[in-house]
C-alpha cells in the first residue's frame, strides 16, 4: 500500500462531483479539458509531496479501456 | 390468475349536481388515496374522482419506503402492503461484469418497519381503495374527470366529465393528486418548471420464474446492453422490474417491439422463460410547480413535482405530501386553524421537494451524462472504482429515499435547551418498536393519537409533579387537544397512558432525560422540546404549529378561525 489516501475523505463526494459536473457548464470539450488540467496542477501543488503524486500518476493511467471500446473495436 | 393491472373498478354514475363538498380529490393513486384516508379518519368527508377506470397500469412506483410504510401504518392500512410486499435490503452496481459497489439497507435494529418494501402500485392502490371502502367513504368515483374549475368568492365550481355526460360539483378545497400529467394544472393553465433529460429509458414489468435475488441491481455498460444503463429490481408476484437505458434519438416504437424486447430481455435474464407483462418509455424529469398552493387548489404528488426515478423519490414524496396535507386541510375544514396552515404545507413540502429533485438531478447527471465531459468523469470515477475505495462511494445510481427533517419550518419552535441526537425540531419522529424482540411488533407512532402529542419521559407515571398533571389536564381539553404519553424508564413495560419502552430504545433516540417533554404534531413530527415541562412554553409551541400567529394564545374553536 502506497502513501495515496484510499478511503472516502470527501464529507459529500455526491457534492463535489455535482460541483464539477456545473464546473464544465457553457465550456467548449477544448475549455472542458483546459479547466481539468487547470484543476490537476492546482491540487498537485497543494499535496506537493512527490511520492502521493507519483502514485496518483500511475494509478491515473490504469484501466484505461472500457470494455464499451474494446466492443466497439471487435464491431 | 387474473393479473391485477385488470382489476376494473365499476365507472360511477354521473351525479344529478348540485352537490356541494368541503373537499374534492381529483386522482385515486397512492397519494389521492392515502390522503382521502386520512381525511376520513379525521372526520372530513371527501369525494375522490378518478379520470381512469382502473388501477394504475403496470407497476410504476415500486419501491415504498420507511417514512411511507410509517405514515400508512398511522393510517391503519401498512399491514397488507407488508405482507403483499417483497423486502429487500442489498444493492449492488456492476461496472461492466464487476461488481464495483453495493449498499446495504439494514434495518434500523428498533424501527418497527424496514427501509423500504416493494409493491408494484396497483396493488398499492387496491388496498388502499378497499381500505378507505372499510372506512365508510362511499364517494369514490371512477371514469370521473374534472375539466373545469371556476374560482368563485366562496369556493370553487368545478365541471367534471364522465362517460355519461358532464356535471357541475361545488367545492371548498380541491386537491390535485392527478399524477405527472395532471388534468387539474393544465386547466388552471400552470406548469412543471425544472430539466426534462433526453435520454429514454424503456422501462418493463418481466414475470420470471427464477432465482434472482432480493436485491436491486444495477449495471454501468454491462455486456447485455453495452454502452448504457440497465436495473433489475424484484416485485410481488414474481414480476420483475427492468429498466434499460436507451439513447436518444433510437426508434422507440421499434425498441417496444415484442421481438426487439425480448430479445434485450433474453440477454440480461439467460435462459429463465419470462413473460413481458407491461412496457413503457419514459425520460427523466426533475420539475415542480413554484407554489403547491395556488387559492382553494392544492397540489400533492406527481401533479406537484415530477421526480425523476432510481431513488424511490417520487411516489415517496406524494406519500409523505399526503400526510403534510391531511391534518392541516382537517384543522381548516374544522375551523381549528387559519387558512395560513396551509401555506406551512407550501413551504414545508417545496422545501422537501428541492431535497429530493436535488438528489434525483446528481444521480442523473451520474447516470446519464449529459456531454462528453460529463461522460468523462463518470467514465473516470467507474474506472478508479475497480482498485480505489473512495471512488466506490461516488459511483451513483441512484440515492434511495432517507427519512428528512422539515427544514425552516414556520411551525418548529427552534430549541432553547441542549440536545444530542438525530431528532432536531422539524425531524420526523421514527416509529419505533414498542415490542420485547419476537413480540407482535407496535410502533411508538401507532400509539399516538391523531392530534398533537406529548412525550413526557419520567421514571414513572408517579413521578411526574402535581402541578404538571394539572398544566396536561388543561392542555388536553383545548379546542385542539395535546394528548400527552408518559415515556417510563427504559426496560419497564406499562399500560396507556404510559408508554413502556421495553427495549430502552426510545429514551436513547430521544436523548431524553427524567422530565424532558416533546411536542409532536399530528404528522408525528418534532414540533418542539425541552428539558423540563412548562406549560406556557408549550402552549405557545401548540399555538406555532398549528399555523396560529407567533405568540397568539390558542383560541376557542370558530373564534377568529377564517375557516370557510
Amino acid at each position: 500500500m502506497g502513501k495515496l489516501r484510499d478511503r472516502l475523505a470527501l464529507a459529500d463526494p455526491d457534492g463535489f462531483y455535482e460541483s464539477l459536473i456545473h464546473l464544465h457548464e457553457g465550456l467548449t470539450d477544448e475549455q472542458s479539458r483546459l479547466v481539468m488540467a487547470k484543476l490537476v496542477l492546482l491540487l498537485a501543488n497543494h499535496i506537493g509531496d512527490a511520492e502521493v503524486l507519483d502514485e496518483a500518476l500511475r494509478i491515473a493511467r490504469e484501466d484505461l479501456l472500457p470494455r464499451r471500446q474494446a466492443g466497439a473495436e471487435a464491431a | 390468475m387474473p393479473s391485477p393491472t385488470r382489476e376494473r373498478p365499476a365507472p360511477a354514475p354521473r351525479p344529478r349536481g348540485g352537490e356541494r363538498h368541503p373537499v374534492v380529490i381529483c386522482g385515486a393513486g397512492p397519494v389521492g388515496l392515502t390522503l382521502a384516508i386520512d381525511l376520513e379518519r379525521r372526520g372530513v368527508p371527501t369525494v375522490v374522482l378518478e379520470k381512469d377506470t382502473a388501477y394504475s397500469t403496470g407497476s410504476r412506483a415500486i419501491c415504498w419506503a420507511e417514512a411511507s410504510l410509517d405514515i400508512w401504518s398511522r393510517l391503519g392500512c401498512a399491514e397488507p402492503i407488508l405482507e403483499r410486499g417483497v423486502t429487500w435490503e442489498v444493492g449492488r452496481v456492476y461496472y461492466g461484469d464487476q461488481e464495483v459497489y453495493h449498499f446495504d439497507l439494514k434495518p434500523e435494529h428498533d424501527h418497527k418497519h424496514p427501509p423500504f418494501r416493494n409493491l408494484q402500485q396497483y396493488h398499492v392502490e387496491a388496498i388502499l381503495a378497499a381500505h378507505l371502502g372499510g372506512l365508510g367513504h362511499r364517494q369514490l368515483r371512477w371514469g370521473h374527470c374534472v375539466t373545469g374549475v371556476a374560482r368563485r368568492a366562496d369556493g370553487l365550481r368545478l365541471e367534471v366529465t364522465t362517460p355519461d355526460g358532464a356535471y357541475d360539483l361545488e367545492a371548498d378545497w380541491l386537491v390535485a393528486a392527478d399524477g405527472g400529467n395532471s388534468t387539474v394544472r393544465r386547466v388552471l393553465g400552470l406548469d412543471t418548471e425544472g430539466t426534462v433529460f433526453r435520454q429514454p429509458f424503456l422501462v418493463v414489468d418481466v414475470k420470471v420464474k427464477a432465482d434472482f435475488p432480493f436485491e436491486r441491481l444495477f449495471w454501468f455498460d454491462p455486456t447485455f446492453h453495452p454502452g448504457r444503463s440497465a436495473l433489475l429490481h424484484r416485485q410481488a408476484d414474481d414480476v420483475c422490474r427492468v429498466d434499460l437505458q436507451l439513447e436518444d434519438g433510437e426508434d422507440l416504437e421499434l425498441e417496444r417491439h415484442p421481438e426487439r424486447m425480448t430479445e434485450r430481455l433474453a440477454a440480461m435474464l439467460g435462459d429463465h422463460p419470462f413473460s413481458v407483462e407491461w412496457t413503457s418509455v419514459y425520460t427523466f424529469k426533475c420539475r415542480r410547480l413554484d407554489r403547491f398552493r395556488h387559492g382553494r387548489v392544492l397540489f400533492v404528488g406527481d401533479a406537484a413535482h415530477q421526480i425523476s426515478p432510481f431513488g424511490a423519490r417520487g411516489g415517496n414524496c406524494g406519500i409523505q405530501d399526503a400526510a403534510n396535507l391531511g391534518w392541516k386541510l382537517a384543522h381548516v375544514v374544522q375551523g381549528r386553524a387559519p387558512e395560513a396552515l396551509l401555506d406551512s404545507f407550501c413551504a414545508e413540502r417545496t422545501a422537501a421537494a428541492d431535497v429530493d429533485l436535488r438528489t434525483a438531478m446528481r444521480s442523473n447527471h451520474f447516470i446519464t451524462p449529459q456531454n462528453a465531459v460529463s461522460q468523462t468523469l463518470r467514465d473516470a470515477v467507474l474506472s478508479l472504482s475497480r482498485s480505489r475505495k473512495f471512488a466506490r462511494r461516488m459511483v451513483n445510481s441512484g440515492r434511495m429515499s432517507r427519512p428528512m427533517p422539515l427544514l425552516g419550518s414556520p411551525l418548529t419552535t427552534p430549541d432553547s435547551d441542549c440536545f444530542a441526537g438525530p431528532l432536531m425540531p422539524g425531524s420526523p419522529c421514527p416509529n419505533l418498536s414498542l415490542a420485547a424482540n419476537g413480540a407482535p411488533a407496535k410502533g411508538l407512532l401507532d400509539v399516538l393519537g391523531p392530534d398533537l402529542s406529548g412525550l413526557y419521559f419520567a421514571p414513572s407515571e408517579d413521578a411526574v409533579a402535581a402541578e404538571d398533571r394539572r398544566a396536561l389536564a388543561e392542555l388536553a381539553r383545548r379546542p385542539w387537544p395535546l394528548s400527552t404519553w408518559i415515556v417510563a424508564a427504559p426496560g419497564t413495560a406499562a399500560e396507556p397512558p404510559v408508554v413502556g419502552d421495553v427495549r430502552g430504545a426510545i429514551w436513547e433516540t430521544f436523548d431524553a432525560a427524567p422530565g424532558t417533554f416533546y411536542l409532536l404534531r399530528s404528522d408525528a413530527y418534532v414540533a418542539a422540546r425541552w428539558r423540563r415541562f412548562d406549560a406556557a412554553l408549550v402552549a405557545r409551541a401548540m399555538a406555532r404549529a398549528t399555523g396560529w400567529p407567533e405568540g397568539e394564545p390558542c383560541r376557542q374553536r370558530g373564534g377568529d378561525g377564517q375557516a370557510p
